[in-house]
């Protein structure tokens, strides 16, 4: 039981990185997180090592976040004035032409082996504004479908399809300044 | 139309499809796009490059 305590305590901080990541509050970040150690600490399992149980865990937080999710679903969709903007005109010229074309990031695929890769794009998640973040996050992290993000924040489909094109759009202005120009480099990588 | 898409359009078209099956007529006008445009290819490079990223997010995010 001690032993179940101690791998908890240690794993405590990523679990809440990832729930601050999906719900941009702390308060309830930190119920989903609290949910789901004592979800864990009430159906005790036996694993082989840390990361079976991390992933154990983050199986049972996902379902948590979920609850939260709909708890405060009215918050949860509402636009901060960033989520508004139009980032689009910083991108395209008014006939339709990209301002300065996308970059060739050449074959990147050893990139996905990279921790520092993964920090730099949780970095450019954290950094999305709160709905496009959060929406983003449900479809990508959270792997809902587009009907059931729609139905849980009781929004359109035009209007999550808007955010979510502006987020990726983001990440991936967010990835080429930081991770594929460094001498760009406008954010840190989080600690894991 | 088909023809005479421009380049912002067809990106919105590019990244609708991440989340949704493209009507015919739109996917046809995202392939002869890329024909003609050099910049948007690369484009759906990096869309593509981003989706495994992000699988493996959320495999690492596991382990």
């Amino acid at each position: 039981m001690t032993d179940i305590a101690v791998q908890l305590e240690k794993l405590r901080p990523q679990l809440l990185k990832y729930a601050q990541l999906q719900l941009r509050n702390s308060a309830w970040a930190e119920d989903a997180v609290s949910e789901t150690m004592l979800a864990a600490i009430e159906k005790p399992q036996s694993f082989a090592g840390q990361s079976q149980l991390k992933t154990w865990l983050v199986g049972i937080l996902k379902h948590k976040l979920i609850d939260q999710i709909r708890r405060n679903s009215r918050e949860m969709s509402t636009a901060s004035a960033e989520d508004s903007q139009d980032f689009e005109e910083d991108l395209f010229q008014a006939d339709g032409h990209w301002r300065d074309a996308p970059k060739d990031w050449g074959d990147p695929e050893h990139c996905l082996r990279q921790q520092d890769f993964m920090r730099v794009l949780e970095a450019c998640v954290e950094h999305l504004p709160g709905q496009q973040g959060r929406l983003f996050m449900m479809r990508e992290w959270l792997e809902l479908d587009t009907d059931e993000i729609c139905k849980e924040l009781a929004i359109s489909a035009t209007n999550l399809w808007v955010m979510l094109h502006r987020a990726r759009l983001r990440l991936r202005e967010c990835m080429q300044l930081n991770w594929f120009n460094p001498a760009t480099q406008t954010i840190e990588g989080t600690s894991s | 139309m088909i023809i005479g898409r421009t380049c912002k359009e067809v990106t919105h078209l590019v990244l609708q499809a991440e989340d949704t099956a493209l009507p015919l007529a739109d996917r046809l006008a995202v392939r002869l796009h890329m024909v003609v445009c050099k910049a948007c290819p690369r484009f759906v490079e990096q869309v593509v490059f981003m989706r495994k990223a992000s699988a493996r997010w959320r495999q690492y995010s596991e382990e």
